[in-house]
């Protein structure tokens, strides 16, 4: 069994990477960690650089967990997220939401939405810190 | 000429004009910005849509996306290190380096200032040297102007690109459908079908070729890692990037201007030449070099914009295009009714003069939109392409069907989009296309003409001075590379292309 997180370089990706290792560390197992991207725009603010990811690995080794960081682009976001939880029989999926406007989720979709409704195993969605006065 | 240019600025401020202008740079500066839309693709689009209002303010808006694109094209490559457009390949090289080393901010303003300088010089150069041109050449016959068709077109064929053999197959691609059509009297390549018969209009080869064939190819390879744009704050520079700085700006734009305004011009070369001379004159600063150097910023960015200026003289002067932007802008003046060449400074002075006092202001404005809205601009990199590309293609098809209100001209519009298509899976190149399309029926009337006069005579072609000048060159500029090869103890001279990749890993490495 293995705890899959879905991670954006933003803060609720990173809300939703800390609990995730969290959670692998509790019960012993690895952790993958997937930032994918559709690649349709030159620049795509929630797919890590290389200097995220590098952070990203040095914290999870300096909490002693086993970890894989993916960032594979594809089609759909949700779907790759949701086949490499079948792929590696993922005991948790941990992603992380935020509100989103009804105008925004009626153009873009919701893929916190479609992970909750489609994935078969667990998931456990965490929230960003938010800002004072909010 | 004053007076004419102070009239010029009159017009050129009136509220309409300025607002075309104001349009000019903001979209020229975005599509600068995106990569892979670039002014000549923008132009084209815009054809169409200009048809209503007038030929100066059009003008004025198509001057002022040629501009804007060389400003835009800068950002990308600084903060992105993929150049926006072509004229930008050098800047990345230290314009990236210097943004990884927090020096972005610092970047984008040589980046900015400097093309402001060297427009501003370029534009006055223009302005002194385009009028004298015109007179000069307004005296010449057709066999002359046949000789300097010629030596344009074969100058865009053979001097850039990777591959001479590519260049003609495109040029003979572009002449073959400038044949098309009845003009002569013969119906020629037609297929018997009586829409063909005007010929195939510039406005549908254009956008077919730029637009749709670039459209296709994204879809081709719509998914692309996401590249990491380092993020910036407002431009600015201190005391010492001044004093780096004005050298490069001045030499960039003594590089530029003739290499603009001369036949093979276009930005790459003189970039090219821009970026070794500042990296060979860097002194003390020369370590710096390949790990961001101001200069190897500054230099290449100048030269760009002057050359865009440049550009415009062979254009307004002469009517040759030597660039795809100036190509569709001498569309678009055919389109309107105006004959581009010497003639034009007499038979339209206000027009004329409107649009060179326009370019001081569209360059005012790059200026004033760039130099603090620079992060503003960096954030259409985030729009996924294929929102981009649908709007492109659906102002494409609506162009297209507009010209004469023709599904013919759609589905030429699918045909020469698919053959702009496979011309980018081949490497074929598509400014002599677009310069083929639009100077092989001008150069077809001047030869007419030329024959006519000497009833059939050919020596005719080589009788005026001027005609046996430009053969000369045209001669030299086919021989030289075979000579240089054969002469022992040679290489030959090294395609641009291959010394800016020598030159990319070197600094890379």
């Amino acid at each position: 069994m293995t705890v899959v997180v879905g991670w954006t370089s933003d803060a609720r990706g990173q809300a939703a990477l800390v609990r995730g290792a969290e959670e692998a560390r509790a019960h012993g197992e690895p952790l993958v960690v997937v930032n994918a991207t559709s690649g349709t725009a030159a620049v795509d603010d929630r797919f890590a650089g290389a200097d995220d990811v590098s952070g990203v690995r040095a914290l999870l080794d300096s909490l002693g967990v086993q970890a894989e960081v993916r960032q594979p682009v594809v089609r759909d976001v949700t779907e790759a997220l949701l086949a490499v939880a079948e792929e590696v029989d993922a005991s948790m999926l941990v992603i992380g939401i935020r509100h989103r406007s009804p105008v925004g989720k009626l153009l873009m979709g919701s893929t916190a939405q479609r992970l909750l409704l489609d994935a078969r195993c667990p998931v456990l969605a965490v929230k960003a810190k938010e800002p004072a006065g909010r | 000429m004053i007076h004419a240019l102070l009239t010029g600025f009159g017009s050129a401020l009136a509220p309409e004009n300025l607002l075309f202008a104001v349009v000019g740079v903001l979209l020229g500066t975005a599509v600068g910005v995106l990569p892979g839309i670039g002014p000549a693709m923008t132009v084209a689009l815009l054809l169409p849509v200009t048809y209503n209002v007038s030929p100066s303010a059009a003008l004025i808006m198509f001057a002022g996306i040629y501009y804007g694109g060389m400003y835009g094209g800068s950002t990308t490559s600084i903060l992105l290190n993929t150049p926006g457009e072509s004229s930008s390949v050098i800047t990345a090289l230290e314009g990236n380096k210097m943004a990884k080393g927090g020096r972005a901010a610092q970047a984008l303003a040589t980046a900015a200032i400097g093309s402001f300088v060297a427009g501003t010089i370029g534009t006055v150069l223009l302005i002194a040297l385009a009028p004298t041109v015109a007179e000069w050449v307004v005296v010449l016959g057709a066999p002359s102007y046949f000789a300097l068709m010629l030596l344009a077109l074969l100058a865009v064929t053979t001097v850039l690109g990777s591959s001479k053999l590519r260049g003609f197959i495109s040029l003979a691609l572009g002449l073959t459908i400038g044949l098309v059509g009845t003009t002569t009297g013969q119906a020629r390549l037609t297929f018997d079908n009586p829409l063909l018969a005007d010929g195939i209009d510039i406005v549908v080869v254009a956008v077919a070729i730029f637009a749709v064939g670039e459209a296709l190819w994204v879809a081709a390879h719509l998914r692309r890692r996401p590249l990491e744009i380092i993020p910036v704050g407002r431009p600015w520079m201190d005391r010492t990037d001044w004093g780096r700085s004005w050298k490069p700006w001045l030499r960039g734009t003594a590089y530029g201007f003739p290499f603009g305004a001369l036949p093979a011009g276009g930005a790459e070369m003189p970039t090219f030449l821009s970026y070794i001379t500042e990296r060979r004159l860097a002194g003390r600063h020369r370590a710096e070099f390949g790990k961001g150097a101001i200069e190897g910023v500054a230099g290449p960015e100048a030269a760009n914009n002057a050359s865009a200026a440049g550009t415009l003289v062979p254009l307004l002067a002469i009517g040759l295009p030597t660039t795809a932007t100036a190509a569709v802008i001498l569309a678009a003046m055919q389109s309107y009714g105006l004959q581009p060449g010497p003639q034009l400074f007499e038979a339209e002075p206000e027009l004329v003069w409107t649009l060179l006092a326009s370019l001081f202001v569209a360059n005012t404005l790059l200026l004033v939109i760039n130099l603090p809205l620079a992060p503003v601009w960096a954030r259409l990199l985030r729009i996924p392409r294929p929102y981009l590309y649908a709007g492109i293609l659906f102002f494409a098809v609506l162009g297209a069907y507009s010209v004469n209100f023709q599904w013919f001209d759609v589905a030429l519009l699918s045909l020469f989009g698919a053959l702009g298509f496979a011309m980018r899976r081949f490497g074929l190149p598509v400014l002599p296309l677009i310069v083929g399309v639009i100077l092989g029926p001008r150069l077809e009337e001047q030869l007419a003409q030329a024959l006519q006069l000497s009833q059939g005579d050919v020596s005719a072609l080589w009788s005026e001075p001027v005609a046996v000048i430009v053969y000369v060159v045209i001669a030299a500029l086919l021989l030289a590379p075979i000579v240089l090869r054969l002469m022992p103890g040679r290489q030959g001279p090294e395609r641009l292309e291959d010394q800016v990749d020598a030159l990319e890993e070197e600094v890379r490495s």
